[in-house]
């Protein structure tokens, strides 16, 4: 599958919020139905643009403030294949990995809005097809490749009946 | 080589020697979902197929985000989690019992030296009574509902001094305002940040909770604080749990140290859209605000509907100005009513709602049109935070918020000296 990139209008600091708005999160429980919904408050014609196996590419700081899995859980029902971004704020990152979602740490400057993708999580690097540029992304822990391959941290807890980091 | 709090507590929960980087798997003391959390809790608990939580006695479910519900679809995830309390046998703060922030220290689920998860961004609010508590997503704190435990990467520690008397109407919200504004958003992200100095020894238990609540606006993943005499007081008072107080060690290594002289610090506004985005409160005088809000798990405890009330006492609001107030608990709501603050609130045109987050999440309980203003005692002020993303949120300390209430626009509170406590 091809991935493509999509870019945020707000790169740095976009919160949970921003993610999916309050007015949803605590009413709908269908994460189809929220992820209608995404970045709806800062760009509302976000979520319409978003094809499945898209890549979502953000600066510093992504998924800060509340710790609601709302918002990983939307973007991987709208069908992003992986987030792109500088940093993450920590409850988000944790919650991605925990339901499977891919997030890679690199230099997110370069990529283009509907720029190809190639991301290679073994050798920890995202390329962008039309500018011919490669990128080192940050070394994923170990365990979060390990959730990862499993599944999600409710697969990973059932294969094992417990964690099994190593 | 020494060890911060945050090595010292996880360390103790995982039954071996950890540093920071390590990644360990810890005991968990108390975990807890509120109803914006509960529903994705109950749905990953359910998929884990086990039959029991891991200790009865050491998980609850808090409605307060929305409480009462507003509307159908909240109210069908409220009746699912009370439909799962009866069938597992666990606790429950149903509506109108408070903030789930407020009713963990208070109701004695949790004491000195605790290991903490909570489903909610801002549990990091016990690190001010020695406490190690973090927000985590909801498939996490299922994990550990059924297992008792779950995987910590130990932070390392930024150690932030806060010196000197703060001056009359300046306030712990003041106070971490300041700090915010200079260590931004990001800037102690995965940190633990442990905060000392005679500022804070100073500082009541209620206010020092206002201060950890708001390290998650920093980054921070717990903001601790030592345990003093002040603090086993009161988790003594309130609590069965035998307190276990951890000190960091003189040599322990800090990766960052900060500090602040607040004898001069003037009262603090952080300006829509960002925590972050702070100036003083005399510099935005210009600003008219159409709506006030005191309370919240940062400032919705007895002494800040205190310091409100001695500003408001005899006075009404300003015309047009909706003030609303939410207690942080049942308890304080009773305690206020006792001293008379309930009537001041009312005579001064204040509406007091059900103990609870009342509308500082959007939900409910005042929900703002299109180009209106608020000031809140709130932590959050992002674009839509109270339910309308074209409204504009200003963040303060209960005096610079009832003082703003009183004027029809932000305003300085040390205008009211005389009612200043």
């Amino acid at each position: 599958m091809k991935h493509f990139a999509r870019r945020l209008k707000v790169q740095d600091n976009v919160n949970t919020d921003y993610v999916i708005s309050g007015r949803y999160k605590f009413k709908i429980q269908d994460p189809k139905e929220l992820a209608k919904h995404i970045f709806e408050d800062i760009d509302p014609d976000f979520a319409v643009r978003v094809t499945k196996g898209d890549i979502l590419v953000a600066g510093e700081n992504f998924g800060c403030g509340s710790s609601r899995e709302q918002a990983p859980q939307a973007l991987k029902s709208a069908g992003f294949y992986a987030v792109a971004a500088k940093s993450y704020a920590r409850i988000f990152y944790r919650n991605a990995f925990n339901i499977g979602l891919t997030l890679v740490e690199c230099d997110t400057d370069f990529i283009d809005d509907g720029d190809e993708l190639e991301l290679d999580t073994d050798k920890d690097k995202l390329r962008d097809v039309g500018k011919g540029l490669v990128l080192d992304t940050k070394p994923v822990p170990k365990l979060m490749k390990k959730l990862l391959e499993d599944g999600g941290i409710v697969e990973h807890f059932k294969k094992y009946g417990g964690f099994r980091l190593e | 080589m020494g060890k911060t709090i945050a090595e010292k507590i996880l360390s103790n929960h995982a039954g071996r020697d950890l540093k920071a980087g390590d990644i360990a798997i810890c005991d968990v003391d108390f975990c807890f979902g509120q109803d914006g959390t509960s529903s994705i809790i109950i749905d990953s608990f359910r998929k884990l197929g086990v039959k029991r939580a891991f200790d009865k006695s050491k998980f609850y479910m808090i409605i307060d985000h929305s409480s009462p519900s507003p509307n159908m679809g909240v109210s069908a995830i409220h009746k699912k989690m009370r439909d799962f309390a009866k069938e597992f046998e666990v606790g429950m703060y149903d509506i109108g019992c408070g903030v789930c922030h407020q009713l963990i220290p208070q109701k004695g689920h949790v004491t000195c030296g605790d290991l903490v998860l909570g489903a909610d961004s801002h549990t990091c609010t016990y690190g001010a009574i020695n406490v190690f508590s973090t927000g985590v997503g909801s498939t996490d704190l299922a994990i550990t509902l059924a297992s008792g435990k779950n995987w910590f990467k130990v932070p390392e520690t930024m150690r932030v001094a806060v010196t000197g008397k703060l001056p009359k109407g300046v306030y712990s919200k003041d106070v971490i305002l300041h700090i915010a504004k200079d260590i931004g958003s990001n800037g102690a992200t995965y940190r633990s940040v442990e905060f000392y100095g005679d500022t804070i020894s100073d500082m009541s238990v209620d206010a020092r909770l206002t201060i950890s609540n708001m390290a998650v606006e920093i980054g921070a993943k717990v903001g601790l604080m030592e345990a003093d005499e002040k603090t086993l007081k009161w988790v003594i008072e309130h609590s069965r749990k035998e307190p276990r107080p951890v000190k960091a060690d003189p040599d322990a290594r800090y990766v960052a140290v900060k500090r602040y002289d607040v004898s001069k610090l003037v009262p603090q506004v952080a300006k829509p859209h960002a925590v972050d985005n702070v100036a003083d409160a005399e510099s935005l005088t210009g600003v008219k605000i159409d709506q006030a809000f005191v309370g919240t798990c940062t400032n919705g405890r007895l002494e800040d509907l205190e310091i409100a009330a001695k500003i408001l006492k005899g006075r009404t609001i300003s015309p047009g100005v909706k003030f609303i107030v939410a207690p942080a608990s049942t308890e304080i709501f009773l305690a206020a009513s006792r001293k008379g603050m309930i009537d001041i609130f009312v005579k001064s045109g204040c509406m007091v709602v059900a103990p609870g987050c009342g509308p500082c999440v959007g939900t409910h309980n005042g929900v703002l049109a299109d180009g209106e203003v608020a000031i809140s005692t709130a932590n959050r002020n992002f674009k839509g935070r109270m339910g309308n993303p074209n409204s504009f949120i200003y963040l303060a300390s209960p005096a610079t918020v009832a003082a703003s209430a009183l004027e029809g626009r932000i305003t300085d509170p040390r205008q009211f000296k005389t009612r200043l406590s």
